[in-house]
């Protein structure tokens, strides 16, 4: 009967031994790398069978406990529907990623840093998969450790760069900023509760000083890890300077963790005062926002999928806001869509969002360089990965038939059904989050028409693409199999929401009760058949294209440049250009201003524009503000500097006052 | 100072008093020892004399645990000859052959001097014994002397490590801090795995070698032992 978790067990296991073997192999034969493929696909094939029997088995929740030798609880760990929620995308994500490596990140081209890679991949899959797991403050705290551990080794895997490591220390102080917050909103919590056992539903009212400080601690400690503005800084760095398939991983699973810990913390008080959501509603907005206007100016096409995955953490946690505004107003309704929906669009974000970062990963791969200026007119030259990138970014756009579109539905039909119902306290909120996710959406489909417009269309800009080509199989198999899970998502949505319903009930125990509870008040089937239509009729219209070009020949020629007998290269948008009006009405926002030289006289003058978009909390905010507390801890440093003898005197100082303390306690 | 002790004594609330008379006596008179040890300690200039205190202090504890073991097996005998082997003739051994490499005998200039570390270590004792009455204790340890000579004694162990400036002095102060920590554990004994107490002594025993190499070096390079010098390492 406990047969899921112990498949889960063994799969985690698996994950974790996957890169040893290969520590010990040549550094220059693939012989690892296939080794560590074949254990993952093992883990991930172990930890589908177990998701496949928790499901058969009606998503009963299931728990397991052991003794250990740490004191502080035991071994628990448990399954329910929220877990295999997670579960699924991190099994997906790492055995395509590893196939991805395969051609991406070849042992025989790396033989300095692939093994590494490899077996700090292993290591983070499986941390993250005993993150959801963990049913035991300790071990959740263990996992989570491991996994922010494991990440900061991935980021680094090119630690001859600059930049590279200026990213992962970045993103290793974050990491423990976010532990601090964590280790003491687990001791709150075993304060309120009594053990370390996880996810219970507290007794005590959310409104009390505790609840607030463990829901703002958890906010911060897993609201880091999740990436939702302000708390984002490690997050572009980090994506754009790991290897392609390592940040597909980051993306599409490590950044659901920390929704994961805000799903798991919003479920544990059964009436959460309203502000609560508020704040979280707010974060929400401004993530996807904000995070949306500075990927439309990114010069740099992985920070520029770097930012918009904080877009689309922003949308989930819009939902998860919504959810936690629908229970302290009492609305079952504002749960399930507020919930589903975010957990759906999660579901989604985790299929096309590492697509995305495979499809950049083959252009990097091909061309050397991240920066959208210097490329273009790709589509001639990779034209299977074009076809797979722009699935993937038509689903992000959330354009209709693809699976993108219907996680949002499902949050434009909450926000909607709340404001008429005409609840003041949330109205106030609701109300100009529709407005921002539509903006949302409009600038996430500029940016994506800028990707693809400048990198794929157009013309080439320098010689250096004459030799890019299509990634091979191992490369195209993986994105292709994620293409085609945007696709099916979004024809099977009743299947989905089934899982979803019972995720919400699952983490609203008083809703097991409600009736008219068990179905999501959102006309899912029509939907379904809606996207099936436009599907089909999208594959229509590419044949039909297709068989009407093949009847005409087409001489490539530069694009229309007003009259100019010569056009060049130049004369076309480029990706600065493209995303100008934006970044000079953005312009306080952020530092990096587009610039161009006035013209004067008859004949043109050589100009420039270009325009890189640095993030300004960091640039502007935490490193001067670091400077400055460096400045004053500075302070401290006559204290620091000594010889052992006064170490040992202030540890005999620190145990006096410990005792004196007790005493007078007592 | 057994004057100061026994009016103390006296103040202990009955509470405390649970331990059978016999047994009382049996563990009461080996940890007056050991305080008397850890003043003489803190008074002493002669390294030697340092040295060997620190030795029967070892011998005297390790002797305590088979009195306070309830049931005195083969395995408890083992864990104390062998606590006799490494802190009465092993760790003795160590340091006095420390000593005669580096030629030195006597700790010179101390940061306190030895008659107010005394008197220091004597207040000490005498407010951890109040302190001791005051603690909130699950169950009621075989002697009342217990807890106040475990703080005592690490105690002892700090004022050696921040007074003092020479490298085997501080060695020594690790040592009774250890045993400090060693006495405290025979409250623990039925709760601590011996496996514990057996690590505890191997990582002692394996730091006082490292530690003796080390001084061994540091006497080569820096012609003295002296801590002090130790900073012109620094970055």
């Amino acid at each position: 009967m406990n047969i899921t978790i112990y498949l889960l067990l063994a799969s985690t296991a698996c994950m974790t031994l996957s890169g040893l073997p290969g520590l010990l192999l040549s550094r220059r034969r693939m012989a690892g790398q296939w080794i560590a493929l074949a254990l993952n696909l093992l883990a991930s094939a172990a930890g589908m069978a177990a998701l496949l029997t928790f499901a058969g088995n009606g998503c009963q929740s299931d728990l397991m406990t052991w003794g250990w030798a740490l004191p502080w609880g035991r071994f628990a760990v448990g399954v329910d529907v929220i877990t295999g929620m997670f579960l699924l995308p991190i099994l997906v994500v790492s055995a395509l990623g590893a196939v991805y490596g395969l051609g991406y990140w070849k042992q025989a081209q790396h033989p300095g840093n692939g093994r590494k890679l490899r077996f700090f991949w292993g290591l983070m899959s499986a941390g993250m998969m005993l993150t959801t797991m963990a049913r035991n403050g300790v071990l959740f705290l263990m996992a989570w450790e491991i996994m922010a551990t494991a990440a900061f080794f991935l980021i680094t895997t090119e630690d001859q760069r600059e930049d590279v490591r200026a990213a992962g220390w970045i993103y290793l102080i974050v990491a423990h900023l976010g532990m601090i917050c964590l280790i003491a909103m687990f001791v709150l919590l075993r304060w309120i509760d009594g053990t370390f056992n996880l996810w219970f539903t507290a007794k005590m009212p959310a409104a009390s000083g505790v609840a607030t400080a463990i829901f703002l601690l958890g906010l911060v400690g897993f609201g880091l890890k999740a990436g939702i503005m302000p708390l984002h800084v490690w997050l572009p760095g980090a994506h754009a300077n790991a290897p392609s398939h390592v940040s597909a991983l980051f993306s599409g699973v490590m950044l659901n963790i920390g929704i994961y810990g805000l799903v798991r913390i919003g479920g544990i008080f059964p009436a959460p005062p309203i502000w609560w959501g508020a704040t979280l509603f707010i974060m929400g907005v401004g993530s996807a926002v904000v995070g949306m206007i500075f990927a439309f100016c990114q010069n740099d096409y992985k920070r520029l999928l770097a930012y918009s995955s904080i877009e689309n953490m922003g949308i989930v946690i819009i939902g998860l806001a919504l959810a936690l505004i629908g229970k302290s107003i009492h609305r079952p309704d504002l749960i399930l869509l507020g919930l589903g929906g975010a957990l759906f669009h999660m579901l989604n974000h985790s299929l096309f969002k590492p697509l995305l970062f495979m499809g950049a990963g083959s252009i990097l791969h091909a061309i050397h360089t991240r920066r959208i200026d210097q490329l273009g007119g790709l589509a001639r030259k990779m034209p299977v990965t074009l076809l797979l990138f722009l699935i993937g970014a038509m689903a992000i756009c959330g354009l209709p038939g693809l699976n993108g579109f219907v996680g949002e539905w499902l949050l434009y039909l909450a926000m909607l059904h709340t404001v008429s119902m005409g609840h003041m306290d949330a109205v106030v909120w609701l109300s100009f989050g529709v407005p921002a996710l539509a903006v949302t959406g409009a600038l996430a489909v500029a940016s994506f028409v800028k990707v693809v417009g400048t990198v794929f269309l157009g013309n080439q800009r320098s010689s250096d693409l004459d030799q890019a080509h299509d990634p091979g199989f191992s490369s195209l198999v993986p994105m292709a199999i994620l293409a085609l899970g945007c696709m099916v998502a979004a024809l099977v949505p009743t299947t989905i929401t089934g899982m979803l319903v019972r995720a919400v009930q699952s983490w609203n125990q008083a809703m097991l009760s409600v009736r008219g509870s068990a179905k999501m008040p959102a006309p899912m089937h029509d939907m379904a058949i809606l996207d099936a239509a436009l599907l089909v009729a999208g594959i229509l219209m590419v044949i039909a294209f297709w068989l009407i070009r093949r009847r005409k020949t087409v001489a490539p020629r530069p694009t229309w440049s007003c009259g100019y007998a010569k056009p060049t290269s130049k004369m076309q948008y480029s990706g600065a250009s493209f995303s100008r009006m934006l970044a000079q009405l953005f312009n306080w926002m952020m530092p990096g201003r587009p610039f161009v030289l006035p013209q004067r006289g008859l004949f043109l003058q050589p100009t420039t524009l270009t325009h890189d978009a640095s993030d300004t909390l960091l640039d502007k905010g935490l490193i001067p503000g670091f400077a400055l507390l460096r400045r004053l801890f500075l302070w401290f440093r006559p204290l620091q500097n000594k010889p052992v003898n006064i170490y040992v005197a202030y540890m005999l100082a620190i145990l006096l006052l410990l005792l004196l303390a007790l005493r007078f306690q007592v | 100072m057994t004057g100061l002790f026994r009016c103390s004594l006296g103040s202990i609330p009955a509470g405390i008093h649970a331990a059978p008379g016999a047994m009382h006596g049996l563990v009461n008179s080996p940890l007056g020892l050991v305080l008397l040890l850890n003043l003489f300690m803190l008074g002493v200039s002669r390294m030697r004399s340092l040295i060997f205190a620190a030795a029967a202090q070892g011998i005297i504890l390790s002797g305590l645990l088979m009195v306070i073991e309830p049931q005195c097996d083969g395995l408890v005998i083992c864990i104390a000859l062998l606590t006799v082997l490494i802190k009465g003739v092993v760790i003795p051994r160590m340091l006095l052959k420390a000593l005669r490499d580096a030629k030195i005998k006597r700790e010179v200039e101390p940061l306190i001097g030895f008659l107010p570390s005394m008197l220091l270590g004597a207040t000490g004792t005498a407010a951890a014994i109040v302190f001791a009455t005051n603690l909130p204790m699950t169950v009621s340890p075989p002697s009342t002397l217990i807890i106040p000579a475990s703080f005592s004694t690490i105690l002892t162990g700090f004022l050696l490590l921040t007074t003092r400036y020479k490298a085997i002095t501080q060695v020594i102060g690790y040592l009774i801090l250890e045993n400090g920590i060693y006495i405290f554990g025979l409250l623990l004994v039925a709760a601590v795995p011996f496996l514990v107490e057996l690590g505890i002594l191997l990582d002692l025993f394996v730091g006082i070698f490292v530690v003796s190499i080390i001084i061994h070096h540091i006497n080569e390079t820096f012609s003295s032992l002296d801590t002090r010098r130790l900073t012109a390492l620094k970055e």
